[in-house]
């Protein structure tokens, strides 16, 4: 614990500490370009150059470390100059471009300038001028204005474990590029636009759209995935123009997956903005009363037993609540969550939650994944298995089709009986461990008895512990864990469901990737003209994420609130008024009028997903019997970009995926 | 050959590859990537005519360490010692750092472009490459250039353009000092101790 004095201010800082974090510890503030928290240290930049007593030079307090007895000044006449003069070569090619640069109103260059710059220029040749780099459909580079911090080439290699950004040349003609300017191929590769200190990365879908003064930003939690990380809708009168990630270090630390960051742009495509009818086979746009009397009229008749729900991958806690009370009214509590056909005990949430929760899972010492690409399915739980490869050391197995997931892995082929009888690597390796972890993904999960065979393999290796939960189910639904512990699962999965002859009705509550056949009444309540609408006989227009607040649960069962950051389009509502409205017309008249009422019945029923935190579980798993499994399994994604309605109506999505089929033909892709 | 990703090495170099890698402990191979960039430039001269690094064979040198592409790039592009383009069969490298531009390496410079070299580029001949580099470390024979692996130094303009044109000739010139100096031994003969010599 070394003890130094920051501008007269003793302070102590932890042994390793750095003179720059010690110094912000004095509250004093310190420059900086390249150095990042989350990153390892360059200290290529020297703007945080301080005065150390004892030192001849002003040192780089980001690369010197704290030790006891330094006197640090932050404050003096040579910090003020060094500055300066760091400030004055970093602006001898930087252009001049604030005006036209998309990074301008939240540039560091452009602050710390302002802050610690000279304000005038004594440089008078030509500035050095770069080329642009392509670096994919999502990135926009303009490497004129880089100032060779290389955060982005350390995000790369350090956090996202794709080394494909890099610097070449050197002195002067040191550029940053990707390798041979291929599309990088990371699902994390947008941070780098956060991460860049000046305006060279930055966003291309949102290039020219808007000043960041203009933007009015709500907090709100992202679900392109189950990790629930936590966002800023920056959105400009109806639009939702971009989405960053705020910092939450049990969730998203402050990354965020491509897909999240990216796939806005489908939230103004494709819309449902009215309400729709099906007359004579075809869909006709209908007034919201028109609509509701054909669903009184389609209902006529129907007993509880024939009428069935599915929700969707999207929703909030709230939707699911009233679509739950609403079916109840009418008699029924069949409603499935598991759309995509998963099976598995959907009773008691240790037996589905991601248990060893994701801050945790950085920390595991053994990692068996079962038929899981967390890579496409969770890319931020990536990040964190990543780290417990990279850094802590930690042996990972993989169940499955071979996966490249950027740290080292053992592929131990894709049969299901591998489970039943573990390679003597894998048993070694989790009979050693203190934090193992199994991660069984929802594409295995379709395979019936595997789920047992999960459990049973759990219980052999004993990774629920004291203090320790290692099972998880790796969710793909940002909806699933909440409907989950709402109890939205019905015996046999949606297949029974969708299998049953008996059901004459079925409600989809933004229900996409489920098969619906035609020959039975469907009401679609949803986002987009997707697959749902498909069968429909009646749409109705609901509101997406960003246009409604909401209660979100994540896959380790973490209860987040999203604010409304938007209004939905045209007709559209918000789906839980849609419920209540629909009640109404169908005699079955919910009891709450407000958003304050719904989320009070919440509390009553499910007082955990009334409060921050995580859901209540069990410490202990039961054991269960598997029976024997042979076959191959599957990952339940075969690409990343295209797996919600939102994504695939997403422009932005759908250059991703024509970039990566034709590496080649990227002028088609910009 | 053609586009050069059927690279591999000779029975030779792949002998010298596994000594060179065998030089640092075992999980820093990557240590080697610039040895053996330097081997497969030569390889390629061998095999070509060309000493150059094409794309196709920095991947084969970081596949064999085990090097993300781009970090071996990176090594490869740093260094002007690896050519990444195509260069003429005389690689002139002329010195501009200070002792040799006191010195006179501007007449040298001035030598090559009468010649009809161009900087960074090759003559239209394929013979000759000229390129501008730092200090070489042969200061106290300056000014001096590196023509392929051999040095010339103490050059005037007319014993620079002697010597290119000797080389346009097929004829070897006469390696290092061209005053006739050893090594770098003080001009016109020992100045100090001379009694003890």
């Amino acid at each position: 614990m070394p003890k130094l004095t920051v501008d007269g201010i003793e302070v102590e800082v932890p042994g390793g500490a750095t003179v720059l974090q010690a110094c912000e510890a004095a509250g004093a503030e310190i420059p900086r370009f390249c150095y990042h928290e989350r990153l390892s240290i360059a200290g290529n930049c020297r703007m945080c150059l301080v005065e150390m007593e004892k030192s001849p030079k002003p040192v780089a307090s980001c690369a010197m470390p704290a030790a006891d007895g330094q006197v640090i000044h932050t404050k003096s006449e040579k910090v003020k100059r060094a500055r300066e003069g760091v400030m004055e070569f970093l602006l001898i090619n930087h252009p001049l471009d604030c005006p036209i640069c998309d990074q301008g109103g939240e540039c560091d260059l452009q602050d710390q300038a302002m802050a610690y710059g000279r304000g005038a220029n004594r440089y008078e040749e030509n500035k050095r001028a770069v080329t642009e780099k392509y670096m994919g459909p999502l990135i926009k580079t303009v490497m004129t204005r880089c100032i060779h911090c290389t955060r982005c080439v350390r995000f790369a290699e350090e956090v996202a474990g794709v080394e494909e950004i890099g610097a070449i040349g050197r002195g002067e003609s040191m550029q940053i590029t990707s390798y041979l300017e291929r599309a990088v191929t990371s699902e994390v590769s947008g941070n780098v636009i956060d991460l860049c200190p000046v305006g060279a990365l930055t966003s291309k879908p949102y290039a020219f759209q808007a000043r960041p003064w203009e933007l009015k930003k709500t907090d709100s939690i992202d679900v392109m995935d189950a990790i629930g990380s936590n966002i800023v809708v920056g959105s400009r009168g109806a639009a939702v123009l971009r989405v960053t990630p705020r910092i939450n270090d049990d969730v998203n630390e402050e990354w965020l997956a491509d897909k999240s960051r990216f796939a806005i742009d489908g939230l103004a495509e494709r819309r449902l903005d009215t309400p729709w009818v099906r007359v004579g086979g075809k869909l006709q746009k209908a007034s919201w009363a028109e609509a509701f009397q054909a669903i009184a009229a389609g209902l006529k008749g129907l007993s509880g037993a024939e009428i069935a729900g599915v929700v969707g991958d999207l929703c909030a806690v709230e939707d699911m609540v009233a679509f739950k009370d609403l079916l109840a009214g009418l008699g029924t509590t069949r409603i499935e969550c598991r759309q995509d056909g998963a099976l598995f005990d959907a009773g008691e949430p240790a037996g589905w939650l991601f248990g060893t929760g994701l801050a945790a899972a950085e920390t595991a010492d053994a990692i068996l994944l079962i038929g899981t690409n967390p890579r496409h399915e969770a890319a931020l739980l990536n990040v964190r298995l990543r780290k417990a490869v990279k850094k802590g050391g930690a042996k990972a197995f993989s169940i499955g089709p071979d996966v490249d997931l950027s740290f080292p892995l053992t592929q131990l082929g894709d049969d299901a009986a591998l489970l039943a009888d573990l390679p003597a690597a894998v048993v070694e390796a989790f009979a050693g461990a203190q934090r193992p972890m199994i991660l069984v993904g929802m594409g295995a999960l379709k395979t019936p008895g595997l789920y047992e065979a999960a459990r049973a393999a759990a219980t052999r290796l004993n990774v629920v512990r004291d203090g320790w939960n290692g099972f998880n189910l790796v969710h793909t639904a940002a909806a699933r864990a909440g409907a989950l512990r709402l109890g939205l699962a019905v015996d046999g999965g949606i297949n029974a469901l969708m299998g049953d002859a008996g059901v004459k009705a079925l409600f989809l509550l933004g229900a996409d990737e489920v098969n619906v056949q035609a020959g039975r009444f469907t009401v679609y309540v949803g986002t987009h003209g997707d697959r749902g609408v498909a069968h429909a006989d009646v749409i109705l227009p609901a509101a997406a994420y960003t246009e409604k607040a909401g209660i979100h649960v994540n896959m380790e069962g973490r209860v987040q609130r999203a604010l409304k950051a938007t209004q939905p389009p045209g007709d559209a509502r918000e789906d839980w008024t849609i419920m209540r409205a629909l009640s109404s017309v169908l005699g079955v008249k919910l009891p709450y009028d407000d958003l304050i009422a719904l989320r009070a019945r919440i509390a009553t029923e499910w007082p955990d997903l009334a409060t921050d935190g995580l859901i209540a579980r069990t410490a202990t798993l039961s054991a269960v019997t598997a029976p024997p499994l042979r076959g191959p399994l599957h990952h339940i994604y075969s690409n990343y970009q295209l797996t919600n309605p939102i994504a695939r109506a997403s422009p932005t999505m759908a250059a991703c995926v024509s970039s990566l089929l034709a590496p080649e033909s990227r002028e088609a892709a910009e | 050959m053609t586009d050069f990703s059927d690279f591999s090495w000779t029975a030779e170099n792949a002998a010298e590859a596994q000594r060179l890698i065998g030089l640092y402990p075992p999980g820093r191979q990557a240590s080697a990537i610039m040895p053996l960039l330097w081997l497969a430039q030569y390889q390629m001269r061998d095999e070509t005519g060309v000493a150059w690094l094409p794309v196709p064979v920095i991947e084969f040198v970081a596949a064999q360490i085990g090097m993300p592409y781009i970090r071996a790039y990176e090594v490869a592009s740093f260094y002007t010692m690896y050519n990444l383009k195509p260069i003429g069969r005389f690689h002139v490298q002329v010195c501009g750092t200070t002792p040799c531009m006191l010195r006179g390496s501007d007449d040298v410079m001035k030598a090559c472009k009468d010649k009809g070299l161009k900087k960074y580029g090759t003559t239209d001949d394929g013979l000759f490459t000229l390129t501008e580099v730092e200090c070489l470390g042969a200061c106290a024979n300056a000014p001096m250039v590196q023509i392929n692996d051999e040095n010339y130094e103490d050059l005037t303009y007319d014993s620079m353009t002697a010597i290119l044109d000797m080389l346009a000739r097929g004829e070897m010139p006469k390696v290092g000092s061209q005053i006739g100096r050893t090594a770098s031994c003080p001009d016109g003969g020992p100045t100090t101790l001379t009694d003890m010599v």
